[in-house]
């Protein structure tokens, strides 16, 4: 059970301004039915450019309608120049604080927030947008949107991220690019191990070399294999070769090439052995298609 | 605030002839049943009494019940136990729908090399037996398959696949914490090789489950000790827990007809009148083969956690496979599995029920959970009104 404050109770169970304003002057949409949590902002202006009225309609857990609820109110009386200053640490702290799991919600809310009012200043026509590279696609998280919750909160790990904006809570396969960004932003900050491989660049006996690759292939590889209905085996490793099997999904994949190539190969290399190579055993994949799931 | 109690497929009230029955063994009988004195034996005879009970409700010897620490251990000890016994075989077959127990203990044994083969299910959570048998090989190890879905309540033909599993030499292993004692399993009848049991499930108290071992199977230990459980399961019985466990058993026996037809009058009373008062919901899993006690409802459009919270405002315990509740960001792993749309997936609410709930209780939640999803409805933007 989360242990939410009575603010975010009283939010959740009395939410303030819910619904949708007809003619409003901007709507911000954001989240979708998929990812588990979606918000609908509208506001209006009075004549002096203040925010007169602003209503939300939001579908999730308890802490994304209280969030919801607080932010109509926390933006209400505010010109746009102010409500663009209002950060989800702001929106948090309003509600006397969320469990870390929950700050997501609180993102959610200022983004719809900035969404709402970008819509306006283009004349209702600019719908949002993601900007930047997409890091996460199970949740459809850009490296922006990342680097901001990263910047804005002081976020120092890969779970601290995933807590704030969902990014890497989904196959995991994003969680070294994420890591690579929290160095980037946070620098010296940034000196959680999250990945327990240890580098390469030394001679590795062959018993090393193997478990370094089944290692890869349990941390790196299959987790975003899995995402998508399928698998990996390590079959072999052969000197420089590393034979390997896909299962599921991945076995009749059109796109097997490309994923061997491009991913395992990828991997292996950069976390093993640069001279490796990667070969496909083909014989061994007769596992059952999972198209249905 | 009354408590209306519908989540029994998480844990159950521990019943008061078990509590009674137990009582006696914390400060006045609190010997220990390995000694050798009157004083710690005549414990030794209750758990020997408790044995028989539990074998009464499984139809097995006693010899073939092990005690263990819980439902998990039971599964562990299956699955770990097997492979080291039959070391020259390396595969394992499950199904996506398998409880953490099972399913983390494959993931783990995966990245041991092992190949794992997790057989999918259809739509209403029903397996595929032709892709099963297509599987079975000279490397499988260990087949594991749950008696019934902890979620959906969909009960698999467990008989039926152990004869199958069993006729190739493979062991068969089935998680049935949720079916022991709310439908009927007569292992006398069976091929199932090990089967777990978790006390708690069954109005036994926390702490305490059973693996199942047929008779000839070979299955190297997995906690190593001392010489209890026959050398097979080392530590000082839960003396409490086994002879909880017994009564429970012997309770479960004489209340199984009730759990079969008061209880499932409930439930669909419960679930025929939520699909008929709540516009855009459904039942999750194959109603014509479930277990009698369990609903799992989705509610299109609104969210799990949410509904749950509102619920517990009215003192309804329920719970959801939906991301929130868990801490998780996806969904239930079951529901996933069986391609349950992430509109009805978010939204899904188990209610699981026992023999301790009242018609009054089934009319009090019937009366409040129309009024809860149609505000969260309200609330909605996928919601045109």
């Amino acid at each position: 059970m989360w242990e939410y404050t009575d603010k975010v109770r009283d939010h959740f169970f009395n939410p303030r301004n819910v619904g949708e304003i007809e003619d409003a002057d901007g709507t911000g949409e954001v989240g979708s039915l998929a990812c588990g949590d979606a918000l609908k902002l509208t506001f209006k202006l009075d004549k002096d450019g203040r925010i007169k009225d602003a209503k939300f309609k939001t579908f999730g857990c308890a802490s994304a309608i209280a969030t919801s609820s607080v932010l109509t109110e926390m933006i209400k009386g505010k010109n746009l120049e102010e409500a663009a200053k209002v950060t989800n640490k702001d929106i948090a702290e309003y509600l006397g604080g969320l469990p870390e799991q929950k700050m997501h919600c609180s993102v959610m809310g200022r983004e719809a927030l900035e969404a709402a009012i970008e819509n306006y200043r283009t004349g209702g026509k600019k719908k949002h947008e993601l900007e930047g590279k997409v890091v996460c696609t199970c949740f459809g998280v850009t490296e922006n949107e990342i680097e901001r919750v990263i910047r804005e909160n002081d976020l120092t790990t890969v779970e601290q991220v995933t807590n704030y904006c969902k990014a890497g809570g989904g196959c995991g396969g994003c969680k070294g690019e994420i890591e690579k960004i929290i160095e980037r932003v946070q620098g010296e900050k940034a000196k959680e191990p999250v990945v327990t491989i240890p580098k390469k660049g030394r001679k590795l006996t062959n018993i090393q070399k193997i478990q370094l690759v089944q290692q890869t292939i349990n941390e790196e590889i299959r987790p975003a294999l899995r995402a998508h209905g399928g698998n990996i085996e390590l079959i072999d490793v052969d000197g420089n070769k590393v034979i390997v099997g896909f299962r599921g999904m991945c076995a009749q994949c059109l796109l097997t090439e490309f994923t061997l190539k491009d991913v395992v190969e990828a991997k292996l290399r950069e976390f093993v052995s640069p001279e490796l190579y990667v070969e496909e055993d083909k014989d061994s994949a007769q596992q059952p298609h999972h198209h249905r799931g | 605030m009354k408590v209306v109690y519908f989540d029994n497929n998480a844990t159950t009230k521990v019943a008061d002839e078990v509590l009674e029955e137990i009582q006696p063994y914390f400060c006045e009988l609190y010997g220990n049943p390995s000694s050798m004195h009157t004083f710690g034996g005549q414990v030794g005879i209750k758990i020997r009494e408790a044995r028989e009970k539990v074998a009464a409700l499984l139809g097995c010897d006693p010899t073939e019940v092990m005690f263990t620490g819980c439902g998990t251990e039971s599964d562990n000890t299956a699955i770990k136990g097997t492979l080291a016994a039959y070391p020259n075989r390396r595969k394992i077959i499950a199904t996506r729908v398998e409880h953490p127990a099972v399913l983390s203990v494959c993931r783990e044994l995966e990245n041991q090399g092992y190949t794992i083969v997790e057989l999918g299910v259809d739509k209403k959570g029903r397996l595929d037996l032709a892709e099963l048998e297509e599987q079975l090989d000279d490397n499988t190890a260990l087949v594991t398959m749950m008696y019934a879905n902890n979620e959906t309540g969909v009960i698999f033909p467990i008989e039926q696949i152990a004869e199958l599993v069993t006729d190739r030499g493979i062991v068969f292993h089935t998680d049935a914490v949720q079916a022991v004692g709310k439908i009927k399993i007569d292992l006398a009848k069976s091929n199932i090789a090990l089967l777990s049991v978790s006390g708690h499930k069954l109005h036994a108290p926390k702490g305490i489950g059973v693996l199942y071992v047929r008779k000839g199977t070979r299955l190297a230990p997995f906690i190593v000790g001392g010489h209890q459980e026959g050398g097979r399961r080392a530590g000082t019985e839960n003396v409490p827990g086994i002879i909880g466990l017994g009564k429970a058993c012997e309770l479960a026996m004489q209340n199984f007809d009730e759990e079969n037809s008061r209880v499932k009058n409930l439930r669909d009373k419960l679930e025929k009148a939520i699909l008929e008062k709540c516009p855009d919901c459904m039942v999750n899993g194959d109603t014509k083969n479930r277990l009698p006690n369990t609903a799992n409802i989705s509610f299109e459009y609104i969210e799990g956690e949410a509904i749950l919270l509102m619920l517990d405002k009215f003192g309804i315990c329920a719970s959801s496979g939906s991301a929130c509740t868990s801490g998780s960001l996806e969904p239930s792993h079951v529901l996933r599995a069986m391609g349950v749309p992430f509109t009805a997936a978010h939204g899904s609410i188990r209610f699981s029920l026992s023999r301790y709930n009242t018609e009054q209780e089934i009319d009090y939640a019937i009366e409040k959970i129309p009024p809860i999803i149609s505000r969260l409805r309200e609330l909605s933007p996928f919601v045109v009104r």
